[in-house]
């Protein structure tokens, strides 16, 4: 280590949806990294330190080594020249970067989606159909004395979900900590989070939403049969006891993640989850909240809603949003080979979407912004290396409460941000269109093309 | 008479971590291409600790390194893996109108696979 040193207090981690800003980081200023993460889990010690700078080119094209300003070049052709092209990912860049992602969807008539289509997008279809009752993580910490954890494994995903806000911590309202409040697991499988619930619900694959409507139920004084074990693999009297409970607490919180979204019923395991908080606030206090992945994975939700007025899976092409899941979301217009280009920010689709929607990707030109080698970028016409928000890129990030933080910088990086390049790409797209797309409207009546 | 198996495919730790070097990484290749299996079911069907087993959906299949966890971390004919490539070879483009594909609760069939194979 030289003694070329700098502290940042105040740090803020992107690596998940807890964006923890009380990181005291200590760079190495000589050889650009980050030898030590104070206050930071295990996966934001693994975030700082793996992200020093890389020798990489600034940009691909085809394999070959290229500028940033070719890389630019390339893309604004390739997005200029599609008929139908997508925007991806978004949810690990600024919400400045993602602003401009918008901007260019708008203008070349495209699609943009984001990470939240595979991750809580069936959450937002629900708080559309059943409204969200919700708290900040601060009021959670300083009140919440029942906390329910619903299809997630905050000690491998979250591990400061637990020590900073939801588990452990001493709050206004809950001045001995864990001892004040009443900690409940709901899950499939036992994990390394089992541990930390007062109480674990096992419930069978897949039945999720018949436990939460039959806990509607006992809320609202139904009678439910004893039966529901055998559905479930959960005891009437164990549903009792936890409706008591809920009924009873002064301030409980239901924090679901991709275990209700990924499975079978997706939106309406969430919507079920959504109505119970509703319900329980007949009696008490009661809230809910989705646990999220990537670190601004929220603000991609914010910045396409303020944008466009919806928060994912949004289609440009008319000239004026519109948002259909299951027809603009990208896991299906991939899958069904509709798109012709693909600009993927921040993302590595092809690691993890399902393989037709794979193909798809490597039959088509793509362009990928990454400070990784990735996948998606192996494939991609153009991929660009681009510098890491958070550790070289200041901006904005949203917490997963929706709670929007500043970045500190620990280092400056000599690839451009990703908001830097999608600048530079609008700007050229916008010479080559000579301003917005014109925007296809419906054809009068009696008109065929 | 073919084998079928619930799969949840989840985060873990390692998998946090690794990703965080790169997912083309050796050690991200790695935790990816495991699936854990309830000892007992591991047992039935004569697969060894760390043995070889392919997995298949409608969508595709993968071969994987098997792991076994016991009863009460694990129960019998339910599967875990990672997310990485190896989980996307076997889910399938329909989201039933959702935009998310399913990769929880995944029914897949489920064959040993000799070292020699």
């Amino acid at each position: 280590m030289s003694d070329n040193i700098r502290t940042v207090p105040d740090a803020t981690c992107t690596f998940c949806g807890c964006v923890c800003d009380d990181i005291v980081l200590t760079v190495d200023m000589d050889s650009h990294s980050i030898t030590k993460s104070q206050n930071a889990c295990v996966l934001g010690k693994a975030w700082f330190k793996e992200h020093g700078i890389e020798e990489r080119p600034r940009a691909l094209i085809g394999g070959r080594e290229a500028s940033t300003e070719e890389g630019v070049e390339e893309a604004a052709q390739i997005l200029a020249n599609a008929r139908f092209p997508i925007i991806y990912g978004l949810s690990d860049t600024t919400c400045e970067a993602q602003r401009v992602a918008v901007a260019i969807a708008d203008m070349i008539g495209g699609n943009v989606d984001t990470t939240t289509s595979v991750c809580h997008g069936p959450s937002g279809i629900a708080f559309q159909s059943a409204g969200e009752s919700t708290a900040s993580l601060g009021e959670i910490r300083n009140r919440a004395d029942l906390v329910i954890f619903w299809g997630g494994n905050p000690a491998e995903a979250h591990p400061r979900l637990f020590t900073r806000y939801a588990v452990t911590p001493k709050g206004m309202y809950v001045p001995n900590g864990r001892k004040d409040r009443t900690i409940v697991l709901v899950d499939v499988r036992r994990t390394p989070s089992t541990p930390v619930a007062d109480i674990f619900l096992q419930v069978k694959p897949g039945s999720d939403f018949e436990v939460l409507w039959a806990l509607r139920a006992l809320v609202k004084g139904r009678r439910i049969d004893a039966s529901i074990e055998q559905r479930t693999g959960v005891s009437l009297a164990v549903l009792q006891d936890l409706v008591a409970r809920m009924k009873s607490c002064r301030f409980g919180v239901l924090l679901f993640g991709m275990g209700l979204t990924m499975t079978r019923g997706r939106h309406f395991n969430s919507g079920a989850l959504l109505a119970l908080a509703t319900d329980l606030n007949e009696f008490t206090h009661f809230v809910a909240a989705p646990v999220r992945g990537h670190g601004n994975v929220t603000g991609a939700d914010n910045v396409m809603s303020w944008q466009t007025g919806f928060p994912f899976g949004v289609n440009l092409s008319r000239g004026y949003p519109r948002f259909n899941p299951g027809e603009f979301t990208t896991v299906d217009l991939l899958s069904r080979g509709e798109v012709d280009a693909a600009l993927i920010i921040a993302s590595d689709p092809a690691s993890n979407f399902p393989k037709p929607a794979i193909e798809h990707l490597k039959r088509i030109p793509v362009i990928s912004l990454d400070p990784k080698a990735t996948i998606t970028g192996a494939l991609s016409r153009v991929a660009f290396t681009t510098a890491t928000y958070g550790i070289n890129v200041a901006g904005t990030a949203y917490r997963m409460d929706n709670v929007p933080l500043t970045l500190r910088p620990a280092f400056d990086s000599p690839y451009p941000s990703d908001e830097e390049v999608l600048t530079a790409i609008r700007s050229r797209v916008r010479e080559l269109l000579g301003g917005n797309r014109l925007p296809v409207g419906p054809l009068p009546a009696g008109k065929a093309t | 008479m073919p084998e079928y198996m619930t799969l949840i495919g989840g985060r873990s730790s390692k998998q946090g971590t690794a990703l965080c070097q790169g997912k083309l990484e050796a050690d991200y290749l790695e935790v990816t291409s495991v699936v854990e299996m309830n000892v007992e079911d591991m047992a039935r069907l004569g697969i060894v600790n760390e043995g070889r087993v392919r997995l298949r959906t409608p969508g595709g299949e993968s071969i994987l390194r098997c792991k076994g966890r016991e009863t009460k971390d694990l129960p019998p004919g339910i599967l875990f893996m990672a997310y990485g490539p190896l989980s996307s070879e076997l889910m399938t483009g329909d989201t039933a109108g959702t935009g998310m594909p399913l990769s929880k609760n995944l029914q897949v069939e489920v064959e040993p696979v000799p070292d020699d194979a």
